[in-house]
C-alpha cells in the first residue's frame, strides 16, 4: 500500500462563468490524513465533489484508484462511490431514521449480508464512535457532535478506502472537537483507511494531518506537512494560519479609501 | 423569459427521469416506504378533505335548493349536487387542498433534504434518490389523491354534507334525491371522468411539489420559495388542465 | 409511529377510498345502463327519433326491460333503424307488439314503450317490429294545432 490513492491533475472548474479551481494539483496518498486548508468560499467542498464524481471538471483529470472519475459511467460511479465515505458539514442522517439504521442503511443497500451480520456490524462502528447506546434515538434528538459521530460511523460502514471529512469542526465544542480529531485519527489508524479533511481550523487540522494543502484563488498557495506549512515565507499564508485581521487580504473591502469617500461628500 | 424555458426543460427532464424510475430494477418493490409514504401524504390529509368535503356540499345544497325551489324543482337537488360534485368540485376542490396540504409539505420535506445535504449523502453512499426518495413520494400522490377525492365527494353527497341539509333540514324527498341523482350521473360519463381527472391532478401535484423540493437552493429561503411556488404553480396547473379535461371529456367545445 | 400501526392506518385509509368509489359508484351513478345478463336483439324503424339516445331505456308496462344499444339509419326507406336489446327474461314479446318513442313528463328524457299485441308467436333475435310510432315533435304537434284552428275557421 504505497503512492496515491486519488490524484488530481491540472483541475479547471468553472462555476458559471467564475472559476473556482485553475490548474490545481493535489495527491492523496494511500492510507495517510491529508488536510485541505483555506478560507471560506474557496470551493473546498466542490474539491470533493470532483473526487465523488458529483462534479466534473472542465479541464484535467481527476482519478481514484487509477481511474479516471469524470469518464465513468453512472454504474461506474456508484461502484467507485461504494468505496468512499464521506463526512458532510451537517452529517446528513437521514432524518426518518434511527440512528441504527442510518449506519446499517448502506449496508442494507449493499452488501446483501443478513440483518445478523448487519447487527454485528453497525453495532462495532457504532461501538467506535462511543454511540452504541445511542442507536434507538432518532437524528432530532442528537447534538451536532453526536450527529457527525453518527455519520462518521456511517461512512466507514462499507468498510471504505478513502473518508472524505467536508467541515468536521465547525460549529464544535473543544470536547467534540477533540473527540472527532481523535476519531479521525483513529479511523484512519486502525482501519487502514485514507483520509482527507477539509476545513479551515487551522490547528486542530494541523494537529493530524500528515500532510496538508492550502487552497485560495483556485490555486494551491502552498504544501507540505504542518512544520513546512508553518515556516512558509509567504506573508498570506501566515495571515491565514495565524488568523489575523489585517495584512494581504485586506481587513476593508475593497474600494475608494474612507478619506476619499467623505471628500467626495465634501465634508472633509 | 430564458430562465422559463429553462425551468420547463428541466422539470420535464426531471419529469423523464422520475418516470424511468418507476420502472424498478432490483426486485424488491419497497413497499414499506410506499406505505410510509401513503401515510404522510394520503392519511394525513384525510381530515381535512373530510371536513372540506361536508362543508362544500352543505353549502351546495343550500345554494342549489333556493334556486330550485323557485322553480319548484328542489327535488331535483341530487341531479345537481351529484353532477357539479362528481364532475367538477370534487376532483377540483380536492386536487387544490391537496396541493395546499400534502404537496407544500413533499417540497419543503425534499427542499430540507437538499439543504441538509441528506440527498448529496444517498448519492455518494451509491443509493439513487430519485429511486429511494422520490419514487415512492410520487406513487403515494398519485394513489392517494383518487381515494380523497372519491371520500370528498361521498361525504359532500352524503349523509353528512348536502343530504343533511337538503333532505334531513329543507325537506327535499330523500327518495327523490337519490332517484334523481342516481338517474343523471353516468358511470362512465360522469364518475370515471371524474377519477381521470383526479388522476391528472396527482400526476400534476406530484411533478411540481417534487420537482420543486428536488431543485430547491439548499438554504431555508429556497425552500420556503419552493413550498409557495408549489402551491402556486399545482393550483394553476389543476384549473387549468381541469378546463382543458372538461372540454375534452365531456365534449361542448 | 410504530410500523405496524402505519401499515394498519394506511390499509384503513385505502379502504375507504375504494369503499368511497364504490359507493359513488352504485349509489351516486347508475351503473345500470348496459342491459345485465343474456339479452336478445330486436329491430325497429322510426321515421323520427327526437333526441332518443343509445342507452335509453325500453320500457313494457312502465317496467325496464332493456336499453337502445344502436341508432342508425335503414338504407332503403331513409328512416331510422334502432336496435332493442332486451333482456332474455323477457321473451316474451307476442310478433305483432307495437313500440314508441315516448317522453318522460313533458321536457324529460325519451324512452321507447313497447305495447304487447296479441300474437300467440314472440319476436326473436333479429326480429323487427313492425307497427311503430314515431316521436312527438313539439314543432310538428303545435303547427299541426294551428292549421286545425285555421281550416275549422275557415269552415
Amino acid at each position: 500500500m504505497s503512492g496515491n490513492l486519488v490524484t488530481v491533475r491540472d483541475v479547471h472548474f468553472y462555476r458559471g462563468k467564475r472559476p473556482i479551481y485553475s490548474g490545481v494539483d493535489i495527491d492523496i496518498r494511500r492510507g495517510k490524513i491529508t488536510a485541505i486548508l483555506g478560507p471560506s468560499g474557496t470551493g473546498k467542498t466542490t474539491l470533493l465533489r470532483l473526487i465523488s464524481g458529483q462534479l466534473k471538471a472542465s479541464q484535467g483529470s481527476v482519478e481514484f484508484d487509477g481511474k479516471n472519475v469524470s469518464q465513468l459511467s453512472r454504474s461506474g460511479l456508484f461502484e467507485l462511490r461504494k468505496r468512499l465515505g464521506m463526512l458532510f458539514q451537517t452529517g446528513a442522517l437521514l432524518t426518518d431514521l434511527t440512528v441504527f439504521d442510518n449506519v446499517a442503511y448502506p449496508l442494507r443497500e449493499h452488501s446483501g449480508k443478513s440483518e445478523k451480520e448487519i447487527f454485528k456490524i453497525v453495532l462495532d462502528k457504532l461501538e467506535a464512535v462511543g454511540l452504541r447506546n445511542a442507536r434507538d434515538l432518532m437524528p432530532s434528538e442528537l447534538s451536532g457532535g453526536m450527529a457527525r459521530r453518527v455519520a462518521l460511523a456511517r461512512a466507514i460502514a462499507l468498510g471504505p478506502d478513502l473518508v472524505m471529512y467536508d467541515e468536521p469542526f465547525t460549529g464544535q465544542d473543544p470536547i467534540s472537537m477533540g473527540v472527532l480529531i481523535k476519531l479521525i485519527r483513529s479511523v484512519n489508524d486502525d482501519l487502514g483507511i485514507t483520509s482527507v479533511v477539509v476545513s479551515h481550523d487551522v490547528d486542530e487540522v494541523l494537529s493530524i494531518a500528515d500532510y496538508a494543502y492550502i487552497v485560495a484563488d483556485g490555486k494551491v498557495i502552498c504544501q507540505g506537512d504542518s512544520d513546512t506549512l508553518r515556516a512558509s515565507q509567504s506573508e498570506w499564508v501566515q495571515q491565514f494560519l495565524n488568523g489575523k485581521a489585517d495584512g494581504p487580504v485586506s481587513f476593508h473591502f475593497p474600494g475608494p479609501s474612507y478619506q476619499d469617500d467623505l471628500a467626495a461628500e465634501g465634508i472633509a | 423569459m430564458t430562465t422559463f424555458f429553462a425551468h420547463l426543460g428541466r422539470s420535464f427532464l426531471f419529469l423523464l427521469q422520475l418516470l424511468a424510475a418507476l420502472v424498478p430494477t432490483s426486485g424488491k418493490l419497497r413497499l414499506r416506504l410506499l406505505t410510509q409514504q401513503i401515510w404522510s401524504v394520503g392519511n394525513q390529509s384525510l381530515v381535512i378533505i373530510v371536513v372540506s368535503g361536508v362543508f362544500v356540499g352543505m353549502v351546495l345544497a343550500l345554494q342549489g335548493y333556493r334556486t330550485l325551489v323557485t322553480f319548484g324543482a328542489e327535488e331535483s337537488l341530487g341531479v345537481v349536487v351529484g353532477l357539479s360534485i362528481v364532475r367538477e368540485l370534487g376532483p377540483v376542490l380536492t386536487g387544490l387542498l391537496f396541493a395546499g396540504r400534502a404537496g407544500s409539505a413533499l417540497a419543503a420535506e425534499i427542499g430540507l433534504m437538499r439543504a441538509t445535504e441528506q440527498i448529496d449523502g444517498l448519492e455518494l453512499m451509491a443509493v439513487d434518490p430519485v429511486r429511494r426518495l422520490l419514487v415512492p413520494r410520487f406513487l403515494a400522490v398519485m394513489i392517494s389523491l383518487p381515494l380523497l377525492t372519491a371520500i370528498f365527494s361521498c361525504m359532500a353527497i352524503g349523509a353528512a354534507g348536502a343530504h343533511l341539509i337538503g333532505v334531513d333540514l329543507l325537506g327535499v324527498d330523500g327518495g327523490a334525491y337519490w332517484s334523481q341523482m342516481k338517474a343523471a350521473v353516468d358511470f362512465q360519463g360522469d364518475v370515471l371522468n371524474g377519477v381521470i381527472k383526479s388522476v391528472v391532478f396527482a400526476f400534476g401535484v406530484g411533478w411540481i411539489a417534487l420537482y420543486q423540493g428536488y431543485f430547491a437552493a439548499p438554504t431555508s429561503e429556497g425552500v420556503g420559495r419552493a413550498t409557495t411556488r408549489t402551491v402556486v404553480t399545482s393550483s394553476l396547473f389543476i384549473l387549468g388542465s381541469n378546463f382543458v379535461l372538461t372540454a375534452l371529456l365531456f365534449g361542448g367545445l | 409511529m410504530h410500523n405496524r400501526t402505519v401499515e394498519a392506518v394506511v390499509g384503513f385509509f385505502l379502504c375507504l377510498g375504494v369503499a368511497a368509489i364504490l359507493l359513488l359508484t352504485f349509489q351516486v351513478s347508475d351503473l345500470q345502463r348496459g342491459v345485465n345478463g343474456d339479452s336478445y336483439t330486436v329491430y325497429a324503424n322510426f321515421e323520427n327519433t327526437g333526441g332518443l339516445k343509445v342507452g335509453s331505456s325500453v320500457n313494457l308496462a312502465g317496467v325496464n326491460i332493456g336499453r337502445v344499444t344502436e341508432i342508425g339509419i335503414d338504407e332503403q326507406t331513409f328512416e331510422s333503424r334502432i336496435a332493442l336489446t332486451i333482456q332474455n327474461d323477457y321473451q316474451i314479446l307476442p310478433k305483432d307488439s307495437s313500440a314508441s318513442i315516448l317522453t318522460a313528463g313533458l321536457l324529460g328524457e325519451k324512452y321507447i314503450g313497447i305495447e304487447a299485441g296479441g300474437d300467440l308467436k314472440t319476436l326473436k333475435d333479429g326480429d323487427t317490429v313492425r307497427f311503430t310510432e314515431s316521436a312527438l315533435v313539439l314543432e310538428q304537434v303545435i303547427g299541426q294545432f294551428l292549421f286545425n284552428q285555421a281550416s275549422a275557421k275557415d269552415e
